[in-house]
Formats: structure tokens, sequence, C-alpha cells
């Protein structure tokens, strides 16, 4: 029976995605305080991965400009906070998440000219531009970067609902953010508009054949990407409550994109595991109790496990299995 | 603006320019004719500017002639380098999507800078021109003008031109413009394309480690100096077309003269100006100033 198959793989898909959220709602009752705030950087970034997930995964858009919005959001959150009360989340998170989006569709608008190489040189010169606009104006601080003084919570009349100043409330309001940006990509990915995203993937000149005119479908996942990856950079921003240049370097592009290929491209859940396994191995190879004096130079380890991970499984973890099926490494053909 | 200032500014430009155009060459043929998105393309300037400072006082002391034996050293080091590079790690990259060859560089973009960290340290280095090339020429009653920069820039001319030659006037020129505008058909027609790779893969290197080593005396020597080279030379890249050498030269020439001037007239916005071009070059021509093929 068809049905009685799908439902199985329904189930199949579900399981570990149900299980891994109870997993992490209870982690901050058997956590210790050091692990519990590692674990709200990692879900950040789970989040930041799975807004590069629709670009890269879903429409076949190799962005390396992506941190671009996620710092332009956190840089929206830290110079829009009062200096000296709380802002309200309820106008603060979409003034930011808006703001990105807005950079997205500029930036978009011109990148998305291009294709193939060109699309990958021009985001990331466009975020490079990015990062020079907070690095040399004087508003956002310079180099120095700036500080978010009293974060932000959510009231209504004289009850505050959420204050995350408090680390549970914001691990949890963290927790709730990624489970509802898994939702909303896995819902796109089923929608009209996310099956038109898998077809331009797959071959754009066909779609455009078939009549659908590509380009606005290709912005709109752009424009998407760049507000959810503005929901992680106000997370981030709330979380350290300082922010500088260097978190729209072009090494957090790259960062981010080796999540993803990690994880395994073309999976939500990959995008998370990915952001997951990337933390594992930065706290792993920076941990000075394991490699002593040499943690400092934690980048040469980390770099040659991006070459061998490349090489060995460029399906990442959730293709592993299929891959070791086959028995063999896969080439994929250049695309 | 004060004639004298201006004809400095211009000299900046153009010698600025002019440098970016070593590393960009290299990146555009890469490009046109490997097929790879080659990430640490910047790593080799950064490279280049160390083996200037570490080589330079043991030539002088071996062979005497310092600098220029140092550069000579270089060179030959840095085709080696290049040739085994392409051999045992960028000819692997070739069946592989853009994402992969972006990361795989990226990897080794970390692994280069932590050696250089470990071999080298993390402090800024000076290195000292030749002393015949170190004074300054008058310009005007006020400016004055070093000589190692017109020497770079003299030099840099003569780089180009012998690239133009090369490119339009020999057999291996001829396969590799064919190779920027139709690699599968230029493997039929019985070239040696693993061999042609080979080459311009060696060559690219060889071209940024001696950008690097020539800016070192002007722009001192530190970590990630490379990344900031890279992103301009992307820039540089996508403005004049990939593969096109007449474009990398043109587009290295605008991407200097803007950023120069725009630091002297508006310096507000000085790291911005050179992508505004960019995107107004993207507005108006997609594909670059000259696409080769």
């Amino acid at each position: 029976m068809p049905d009685n198959a799908t439902k199985e793989s329904t189930a199949a898909r579900t399981t570990p995605v149900l299980a891994a959220v109870v997993l992490l709602g209870i982690f901050p009752f058997v956590g210790g305080k050091f692990y519990v705030d590692l674990m709200v950087t990692t879900m950040i970034l789970a989040i930041f991965a799975l807004s590069l997930e629709l670009l890269v995964g879903r429409t076949g858009l190799v962005s390396f400009g992506h941190a671009a919005f996620f710092g332009i959001a956190a840089y929206a959150t830290a110079l829009l906070s009062p200096q000296n009360e709380a802002a309200s989340i309820a106008w603060l998170l979409p003034a930011a998440v808006v703001i990105s989006a807005l950079a997205a569709l500029g930036i978009g608008a011109l990148s998305l000219r291009t294709r193939g190489i060109y699309f990958i040189m021009v985001t990331l010169a466009f975020a490079q531009m990015a990062y020079f606009v907070f690095h040399d104006m004087k508003f956002a601080g310079g180099s120095d970067g700036r500080y978010l003084y009293v974060k932000p919570v959510l009231a209504i009349g004289p009850y505050t609902l959420l204050d995350l100043d408090r680390p549970l409330t914001f691990y949890y309001s963290t927790l709730a953010a990624l489970v509802v940006v898994y939702a909303l990509l896995a819902a796109v990915g089923r929608s009209r508009f996310g099956h038109a995203l898998a077809g331009i993937k797959a071959n754009e000149q066909r779609m455009r054949a078939a009549g659908f005119s590509t380009y606005p479908y290709k912005l709109a996942a752009f424009v998407l990407a760049g507000a959810l990856a503005g929901v992680a950079g106000f997370l981030y921003a709330v979380k350290d409550g300082f922010v500088n240049p260097e978190i729209l370097a072009w090494h957090q592009s790259g960062t981010v994109l080796l999540m993803l290929i990690l994880g395994g491209i073309g999976s939500l859940r990959g995008a998370v595991l990915g952001a997951f396994l990337f933390v594992v191995l930065k706290e792993l190879f920076q941990s000075e109790a394991l490699f002593g004096g040499f943690a400092r130079h934690w980048q040469l380890p980390l770099g040659l496990t991006i070459i061998a991970c490349v090489a060995l499984m460029p399906n990442g973890v959730t293709g592993l299995p299929a891959q070791l099926r086959r028995g063999r490494v896969p080439v994929p053909h250049a695309g | 603006m004060d004639f004298a200032v201006f004809l400095v500014q211009c000299l900046n430009a153009l010698q600025y320019g002019l440098l970016l155009f070593l590393v960009a060459s290299g990146l555009t043929l890469i490009f046109g004719i490997l097929g790879v998105i080659n990430l640490a393309h910047g790593s080799f300037y950064m490279i280049g500017a160390y083996l200037a400072y570490a080589l330079a006082p043991w030539a002088s002391e071996q062979f005497g002639g310092g600098f220029f034996t140092a550069i000579a050293i270089g060179i030959v080091l840095s085709v080696v380098f290049g040739y085994l590079l392409e051999w045992g790690f960028v000819s692997y990259l070739y069946q592989r999507e853009h994402l992969q060859q972006v990361l795989m560089t990226y990897g080794l973009i970390l692994v280069f800078e932590e050696l250089r960290s470990i071999l080298v340290g993390d402090d800024v280095h000076g290195v000292a021109p030749p002393a015949w090339l170190a004074g300054s020429v008058q310009l005007g009653s006020v400016m004055t003008y070093p000589i190692y920069r017109l020497f770079m820039s003299g030099v840099c001319v003569l780089v180009a031109l012998g690239l133009y030659l090369v490119i339009a006037r020999t057999r291996i020129g001829m396969a590799i413009r064919a190779g920027a505008s139709n690699r599968e058909m230029v493997q039929s027609l019985g070239v040696d394309i693993r061999l042609l790779y080979r080459i311009v893969f060696a060559a690219g290197v060889a071209l940024a480690v001696f950008a690097g080593m020539l800016a070192a005396p002007v722009s001192s020597v530190y970590p990630g100096m490379g990344n900031q080279v890279l992103i301009i030379s992307f820039v540089v890249v996508v403005i004049g077309g990939i593969g096109s050498i007449r474009g990398a030269l043109l587009a290295s020439l605008l991407v200097g003269l803007v950023d120069t001037f725009g630091k002297v007239l508006i310096p507000q916005t000085a790291g911005i100006l050179v992508y505004v071009l960019m995107a107004a070059i993207l507005l108006w021509r997609p594909e670059g100033l000259f696409r080769a093929g």
C-alpha cells in the first residue's frame, strides 16, 4: 500500500526530530552551565545554517556571503536597543529581521543577475562590503564594535512574559526559535514555492521553459534566507550582548557553509547536525586539555578536517549511511 | 588638489592596480581554464611576502645580492610548489562541485595560515628594499615619491607585457586562450590538458608569490594579508570577466584608481567604493567587461 509506505517514511523522518527536540528540552536539567551556554550557541548557529540550507540545499545557490545578514541583524539589534532600558522583543526582533531581509533584497537583486562561480564571488564581495560598512563607519563603533547593555524583554503591561536576561528563558526561547524556523522551512519545502525552488536547482533552464520566471523565485528564497539568518543574528547579539565586525567577516560565511557540508546538503536535519558537529570539532581542537599549547593553532586540524570531510564524505554525515551502502567514495559531477 | 599631490595619487593608484593585476591574472586564468575556484590564491600572496622576509637575510649571507636573490629563489620555489600542489591537491577538485572546491580551498587557507603562525609567528615584520632603491625622487617643490614604488610599477608593467607576449604569441599561449574559451574542445584536439593545467596553475602561483615578495617592502608582512588581496582580486575578476587577462588588467587599474582616489577624496567610505563599482558593473554587464569565449 502506497499510503502505508508514506506514513512509515513520515514517521521515520519525524521521530528523530521529535526525539532531538525532547533531548534539547531536558538538556538544561542535566548539562552544566558551560554546556548549556554552548548549546545555546549551537542552536543559534543551527538556525543560521538552516537559513543557508534554503539557498544551497533547496535552490542550489551557493552564497558565500550569508554572514552579512546574520551580522546586519545583530548590529541592528545592538544599535536599536536603548542604552538604559530594555527594548521590547515585540518590535526589536521584527525590526532586526526586516532590516536583514531588506539588505538581502538589495544584495540578492544584484547578485542573482549572475550564476555559478560569479555568484559565489559576488556574494562574498557584497558581504565584505557590509563588513567594511560596520568596520569603517563611526555610528557602528568601528572595529571595537558595540555593546548591548540591557537585554530585550517581552512584556504586556506590568507583566513580563519573557526576560532574555535569564539564561533558562533565553535557552528555551532559542529552542523555540529553532523549532519554528525548522517547521517553517519544512513547510516551505512542501509548498508550491518550495517545489519551484527544487525545480530551479535541478534544471533552471527547464523551469523557465515550463513557464516559470525563475528570478523572482530565487530572489524570494534569498530574502527569506536573509530574514531567517536575521533571526539567528538577533539571538546572537542578545546572547553575547556585544557585536563587532568579525561576525560578518568572510570566515563566518565559510564556517556556515562548512556546517552544511558537514551535516549533509539537501536536508534540514543535515544543517542542524552540521552546526552541532562544527561546535564539537571546534571545542575539541581548542581544548588545551587535549592539545596543550598546540590548541592555539586549532585552525590547522580544523582546516585538515574540512579537506578530509569534503574529500571523503561529500554528502555529509546524513549521507554517510547511503554512501557506505554503495561502498565507495562518490565523485559528484561538477555542477 | 595640488598637481603634485594628484600625481602622487595617480602613481599610487597605478602601483596598487598593477600589483593587483599580478594576483588577479593568475586567479582569472585558474578559473577560466582549470574551472577551479581557488580561495587559497590569497595565501600564495601571503606566502610570497613571508618568503621575501625569510629569504632575504639568508640569501645575502649565502650568495650576496639580498633582495633580488631572494626573489629569484622564491620564484623557483613557487613554481615547484604550484606544480606539486596541482598534482597532489588541486587536480582532485576538477570533477567536483563549486561548493566543494570552495570549502576544500578554504580549508587550505586555514592550514597555510596556521603553518605560517607556527613557523614564523604572528608578528608584523618589515622588509627593507635594496639600498639603491631605498631613496625618493622629488616631485614638484615639496612632494617626494619613493623610488621603490616606481620600480614596482615598472616591474609589474614588464611582467604584464611578458604575460601578454606569452599568451598572444606562443604555442602554449594559444592553448591557454583556447582553453579559456572551450576546455573540452581543446582536450579533444589533442592538447595535453593535464600538463596545460599544471603549467597554468604553477604560473598562477608564481605570479601571486612574486606579487607578495614585491609588495613586502611597501606593505610590510603581517598575518591575514592574503585574505584582503584575495577578496579584492575576486572583485577584479568579476569586473574583468572570468578567464580574460585583458579584463583583469583593465579591472585592476580601475579598482586601483577608485580605491586610491576614494581614500583621498571621501575617506569615510574608504573600504566600500570598490564594491559599489562592482555593483555598478554588475548592473551594466553581469558577465564582466571582457568574458573569455
